[in-house]
């Protein structure tokens, strides 16, 4: 019986049924099936499937997106579960994300939010426009690892900078590795202004975040 | 409209009025000068159907009652079916298929432009890459191997593709005696000879020579085809500027002309017998003195006759997609993209040419991999744009205003892979970090490292070993006949 939940949950995800993945979640919690096992046994399964149909190439991103989409729905409904059991998800790291102020372009920030999300980082993200304060408090509320920094105009990515030394003089940047992206936004671009690292795609980005937390790791 | 009724874009390349002109002078030169026909059955049969004929010169002079008589009875379509028995090639309206171009007599060795006699396994293979790629909807006996003697090339070619393909076949014979050998090998595989008939699986290219002449050979297969119930493809090939007067329009009628004489006979045999208003014409090159596929000038004169043949109602067939380039370079891109858009446009059911290079002369995987890219955008291209739903975007756009992300919006996860044609990793469309990451790679190189990891995806063809028997039972006999005591061992599946 239970076993058939995970399957049907596992299911929802790979076909990218957000609806369908917070319905059975509900029903699993009701059924006083525990939210790990939920987590562990239907969801986890779900999404490595999803993972590993687009590296094969079967997938796109609509198909992982839709399905993080899902992930996050559910956990929606667990998180306070866990929480109410002392419970934790170990997760590789969280991330503070957001476009910087000024700039109001969304999509390839979001693309990079979700794609981290759905490889199991704990994501902030903080929108667009957001002044450098909001992402300091952020870095310091959540203990993030990483903050990831986007502009999509070459206006606005001086204010990537501006919130490197910002984070610098709140006494935050030994704790957290900033990255930068964006349409302008270079290597060299990156090095100039201190960033730790810089991603050209979303893909890229997830790279680079996964090798960042485990070298700080090490 | 509904919004599920579907718009075709269709090209029309000529005005209708030159389409009527056309005919009109293809049906005159049918009556004179006449159609040289170097056969003495096909010359009695058209005697005994009322054409005036000079046996001194063999020529038949054919009036026009006859071609509209035998008009009236060509089927305007057919299917092929697949070796399971699935109508899979519609020979029809405006569907479009394609094939790989047939009968090359080279292969490209490396991607520096090296060719190389082709052998029995690389023809075992050349069959198992294209029955792993959908952009192919039929095989195509697409070169000749040079382990078995010449005499055979032909037979051997469709002994070896009926051992290992699932699709309908492209083929045609080079010999009369051999026509014989490969209907009877079709026969065994269709399970018996009506079963052939009612559901064929393969289709003779048939070849009229310019001007206006019928071989012996050709028109013998002609005539087979005819009586057995095979579907013929007529494949006329003007050459502009030298077989045919140069101007486009002109090389339209002669091919008008050739094609119809060709259905006169056919359909005198057997009327509603399958045949196809095909083509392979050229422009001649008139710097190099070679008959380029890739030409802005042929594929003129293709997209014209295609439209005549759908005037006449006919199921049709033409020769685009291939390259004269040497290399698979830009030029071989220009040129298979050009021919292969324009045929899908103009409604060809069957476009031959896939995989093509050095005018029709060599063959190559790698290419074959690339124009099967070029196939799918063509198959997108004229799958059109619909409005899928009604209201098309008001209602989407109305709710999400100016804070919309539609990558995270159902709608995307339902529709985005109907309406978008997503390449092959072959085509690079990643950033250029993610390019170096990948090593930097041409698409040539790209395509030589994925034919091996394609060809793993073949599923093995339902061919039973007691089949196989009888078919190298029959191919046997064939190379005994021309000194070859037993043939080249198969690859191990």
């Amino acid at each position: 019986m239970t076993q058939a939940l995970f399957q049907q949950l596992e299911n929802s995800l790979v076909e990218g049924e957000p609806d369908v993945t917070f319905d059975l979640t509900q029903q699993a919690l009701s059924q006083g099936i525990e939210p790990l096992a939920i987590i562990n046994q239907g969801l986890i399964p779900g999404m490595n499937i999803v993972g590993d149909k687009f590296s094969t190439g079967e997938y796109f991103l609509p198909d992982l997106i839709i399905a993080a989409e899902g992930m996050q729905r559910a956990m929606e409904l667990l998180e306070p579960e866990l929480k109410s059991r002392d419970q934790d998800l170990s997760i590789p790291g969280t991330v503070v994300i957001g476009t910087v102020k000024g700039d109001i372009h969304e999509i390839g920030k979001s693309l990079v939010s979700t794609m981290l999300a759905a490889n199991g980082f704990k994501v902030h993200d903080l929108g667009v426009n957001v002044p450098a304060e909001a992402f300091i408090a952020a870095v310091r509320e959540t203990n993030a690892d990483i903050l990831g920094l986007s502009a999509l105009l070459t206006t606005t990515m001086v204010v990537q900078g501006q919130i490197i030394q910002a984070l610098s003089q709140a006494g935050l940047r030994d704790r957290v590795k900033v990255i930068v992206g964006g349409a302008p936004v270079t290597r060299g671009w990156a090095e100039e202004i201190g960033a730790d690292g810089y991603a050209e795609d979303a893909m890229g980005a997830v790279r680079l975040v996964q090798s960042l937390v485990s070298a700080a790791k090490v | 409209m509904s919004i599920t009724d579907t718009y075709r874009p269709l090209l029309k390349i000529i005005d209708e009025e030159l389409v009527d002109q056309i005919l009109r002078e293809a049906i005159e030169l049918l009556a004179d000068p006449g159609v040289q026909i170097h056969n003495q059955e096909a010359f009695q049969i058209l005697a005994d159907a009322g054409a005036r004929v000079d046996f001194g010169s063999q020529v038949a002079f054919i009036p026009e009652n006859l071609v509209n008589k035998t008009l009236a009875t060509a089927p305007s379509e057919f299917y092929l079916y697949d070796l399971s028995g699935n109508p899979v090639v519609h020979y029809g309206g405006n569907d479009v298929h394609f094939d790989p171009g047939s009968a090359a007599v080279s292969l490209l060795s490396d991607l520096n432009g090296a060719q190389r006699d082709p052998v029995t396994a690389d023809f075992v293979r050349f069959v198992k890459l294209v029955e792993t790629l959908p952009a192919y909807d039929a095989q195509s006996t697409a070169f000749v191997c040079r382990d078995v003697p010449a005499e055979i090339g032909d037979l051997y070619r469709l002994y070896l593709a009926l051992n290992y393909m699932r699709k309908p076949i492209i083929t045609g014979a080079f010999r009369v005696e051999s026509w014989w050998v490969m209907w009877e090998m079709l026969v065994a595989v269709a399970g018996g000879e009506r079963e052939l008939a009612r559901k064929p699986i393969a289709v003779f290219d048939v070849c009229p020579t310019p001007p206006l002449q019928w071989s012996d050979l050709t028109v013998q297969n002609l005539m087979d085809c005819a009586r057995k119930g095979i579907p013929a493809e007529l494949v006329s090939m003007p050459l502009a500027g030298v077989t045919s007067p140069v101007t486009l329009a002109a090389a339209v009628v002669e091919h008008a002309a050739e094609s119809l004489s060709g259905i006169v006979i056919h359909q005198l045999i057997a009327p509603g017998a399958p045949i196809v208003w095909g083509g392979a014409p050229a422009a001649f090159d008139m710097r190099s003195g070679t008959t380029p596929m890739g030409d802005v000038n042929t594929w003129l004169i293709d997209c014209a006759y295609i439209q005549v043949g759908k005037r006449l109602n006919l199921p049709t067939h033409t020769y685009m997609g291939s390259s004269d380039a040497k290399l698979l370079d830009a030029q071989s891109g220009i040129e298979s993209a050009g021919g292969a858009f324009l045929a899908a446009f103009s409604g060809a059911n069957m476009v031959s040419g896939g995989g093509m290079i050095d005018l029709l002369r060599c063959q190559s995987f790698e290419k074959l991999l690339i124009d099967a890219e070029i196939i799918a955008m063509a198959k997108r291209l004229i799958a059109g744009i619909q409005a899928r739903e009604t209201p098309i975007a008001r209602d989407l756009m109305r709710q999400f205003a100016h804070k919309a992300n539609f990558l995270s919006h159902q709608h995307t996860h339902k529709w985005f892979r109907k309406e978008l044609y997503i390449p092959t990793p072959l085509l690079d469309r990643g950033s250029l970090n993610a390019w170096r990451l990948a090593g930097s790679k041409s698409i040539t190189d790209r395509a030589s490292e994925m034919v091996e990891r394609q060809l793993s995806a073949y599923q093995p063809s339902p061919c039973s070993q007691e089949l196989r028997d009888e078919l190298r039972s029959l191919a046997t006999h064939a190379a005994q006949r021309h000194e070859m005591a037993s043939l080249p061992a198969l690859p191990q599946d």
